[in-house]
């Protein structure tokens, strides 16, 4: 299988601060990349600089075979990678509807003088977002709440509205970032068994930061491992699990990881 | 008529065009009835002056969530602009005709002045894009002082009066109209995204270059539209006519009707209009008024009268209803 998303020697710097550095890594079409790390390592700030948020400082990102390096993020969103973000970031004030409407809507033509005359080529588009984006919502349980404000729905549904909205730009690649954040084992198991769900569904490439042990080896088909934005191990779960290197990344001394 | 038929006819979709016209004919032949005298058409003018200013910049300072001290520049674009067409260029021509091209060449020129402010916000945003609309209005203030074509600081005398009651309603009318449907639309959408989250807003494919560009050279245009009118309003404008007192006094009409709302801009603009009319035998006193009344506002209400809402005859409606069932074949987990 070729490759959907490729890094060459990505190196990111804050000043003196070295957050990336010379990272190579390659997510395969179709797979469950899990990306680990201590805190810190710099798992985040490799998400902004593949969705365009910084600019990369050396090196270049391929997607889909092509390079998307220096794009405006709307730009490379729009070309089919969405994601999410850490801490939550709804449009809060807005409806759940909205929420979804304003990713989906980035996919149609519509000229603003259109938009500005309520022509009938932007009714029409005005009526494909609506449908469009309350069957996404339908599909994932959140139709009773679609004139809700987004940030009135309880923190779970947040988390879900997010994945719908990011699902809602029709992506091929679905970056997660630490989807399992502020969940007890239970539940994470249960987004364990929604996210291959969504992954099998909609045919996506996913890649996800996660700090739950436990579901990144039931869910992840490889897993890559940053300590310091170098990256220092990578393969199959197991053979991470018992890789010496992440065992001192993680413990410092000896251990076994649960 | 039975109560079926009513409920039928104002749920019609001819009800808002037939309202609309028959408006846009009464504000026509009212100067001619004798049942509104000068000062009355004069109020009810400033009013719809004001509104179109007031929803103007509410599309960037509320839907948008950016603070713009700068209308008044774009006003003053549009006054002056349109006065030169009426006054210098072609005063011969017949106002029918030279009029609404003097008010959409005003709106022009400053919707193009827009595009400059558009462009440095999209680097610069909260304060620092405050100062620099108010960096814009000071040079469009002196810039218009050094012109000795307009007069220079004493301004341009002489406009003939072609504002009429009628021709505001139909401004007033079209802005309102070309905003809300902006507003719910994509690039409304997409504006109000920026507000609440910029970053967030990109990662979901919404150009905020263009989202921005949309909201700064709609809203100065129609801040150029109603300058148009103000000019041939008042029959006189010099520049300091378009202080940053210009841009606050609809500040407050903004922030008192409420922000992002396009009932509250309505409101706004005309209770303000309204209230400094009426304190008027106040003197000095209404200087006071009507900041406390904002103060208090501020205390109790911080988006507004109107803040966020809208009446629901304002929104477009929905002719279509979204398909509700839920799919057979969605296998159904859930997040608890």
């Amino acid at each position: 299988m070729s490759a959907l998303l490729e890094t060459c020697h990505l190196t990111r710097e804050f000043g003196g601060l070295r957050a990336i550095g010379d990272l190579s890594i390659a997510v395969k079409r179709g797979e469950i990349l899990g990306i680990i790390g201590p805190n810190g390592a710099g798992k985040t700030t490799l998400f902004n600089l593949l969705t365009g948020i910084y600019p990369p400082s050396y090196g270049d990102i391929l997607f889909d075979g092509r390079s998307i390096t220096g794009l405006q993020p709307s730009r490379i969103a729009r070309l089919g990678m969405a994601r999410t973000f850490q801490n939550i970031r709804l449009f809060r004030q807005l409806s759940v509807l909205e929420n979804v409407r304003i990713a989906y809507d980035s996919g149609l033509a519509c000229s603003p003088l259109d938009a500005m005359l309520r022509s009938p080529w932007a009714l029409l588009r005005e009526r494909e977002s609506v449908e469009a984006s309350m069957e996404l919502l339908e599909m994932f349980q959140l139709g009773s709440h679609v004139e809700d404000r987004a940030g009135d729905l309880s923190y779970g549904a947040q988390r879900r509205l997010e994945i719908v909205r990011a699902l809602a730009l029709k992506p091929t690649l679905l970056l997660l970032d630490e989807p399992a954040a502020g969940m007890n084992p239970s539940e994470a198991m249960q987004l364990t068994d929604f996210l291959r769900w969504v992954h099998d569904k909609f045919s996506l490439t996913i890649v996800l930061i996660e700090h739950h042990m436990q579901m990144v080896m039931a869910l992840c088909d490889r897993i890559e491992v940053i300590e310091f934005g170098v990256r220092i191990a990578g393969g199959k779960p197991e053979d991470v699990k018992a890789d010496p290197r992440v065992i001192e990344a993680y413990l410092g001394t000896e251990g076994e990881l649960p | 008529m039975n109560m079926i038929g009513m409920t039928a006819w104002t749920k019609s979709r001819y009800l808002p065009p037939v309202l609309l016209v028959a408006g846009l004919i009464v504000t026509a032949i009212l100067p001619d009835t004798g049942l509104v005298n000068d000062y009355l058409q004069f109020v009810i003018v400033s009013v719809a002056i004001n509104a179109i200013l007031c929803v103007s910049l509410n599309l960037v300072n509320g839907w948008m969530g950016e603070f713009s001290v700068g209308h008044a520049g774009f006003m003053a674009l549009g006054a002056y602009a349109s006065a030169i067409l009426t006054v210098k260029l072609f005063p011969a021509a017949p106002p029918a005709l030279l009029f609404p091209v003097a008010v959409l060449i005003g709106g022009c020129v400053a919707g193009l002045a827009g595009i400059p402010v558009g462009i440095l916000s999209f680097k610069t945003r909260g304060d620092y894009l405050a100062i620099i609309t108010l960096a814009f209005l000071m040079i469009v203030k002196s810039g218009l002082e050094n012109i000795p074509y307009t007069g220079g600081p004493r301004g341009l005398l002489g406009i003939p009066r072609l504002t009429t009651v009628a021709w505001a309603y139909f401004w007033c009318v079209v802005t309102f109209w070309v905003i809300r449907n902006l507003v719910y639309s994509k690039y409304g959408r997409g504006i109000a995204a920026i507000r609440e989250d910029e970053v967030a807003a990109e990662a979901m494919g919404v150009n905020t270059r263009t989202a921005k560009l949309v909201a700064f050279v709609t809203s100065s245009f129609f801040a150029g539209v109603a300058g148009a009118l103000f000019a041939h309003q008042l029959q006189f404008i010099n520049p300091s006519a378009f202080d940053i007192l210009k841009s606050t006094e609809i500040l407050v009409m903004v922030y008192l009707g409420g922000v992002a709302s396009l009932g509250g801009s309505l409101l706004g603009a005309g209770g303000v209009t309204i209230l400094t009319q009426c304190l008027q035998p106040l003197g000095t006193w209404r200087m006071v008024v009507l900041p406390a009344l904002l103060v208090l506002l501020m205390l109790f209400r911080p988006g507004g009268i109107m803040g966020y809402r809208d009446w629901n005859w304002l929104k477009p409606r929905i002719s279509f209803r979204p398909r509700l069932e839920v799919k057979a074949d969605a296998k159904q987990e859930t997040i608890p």
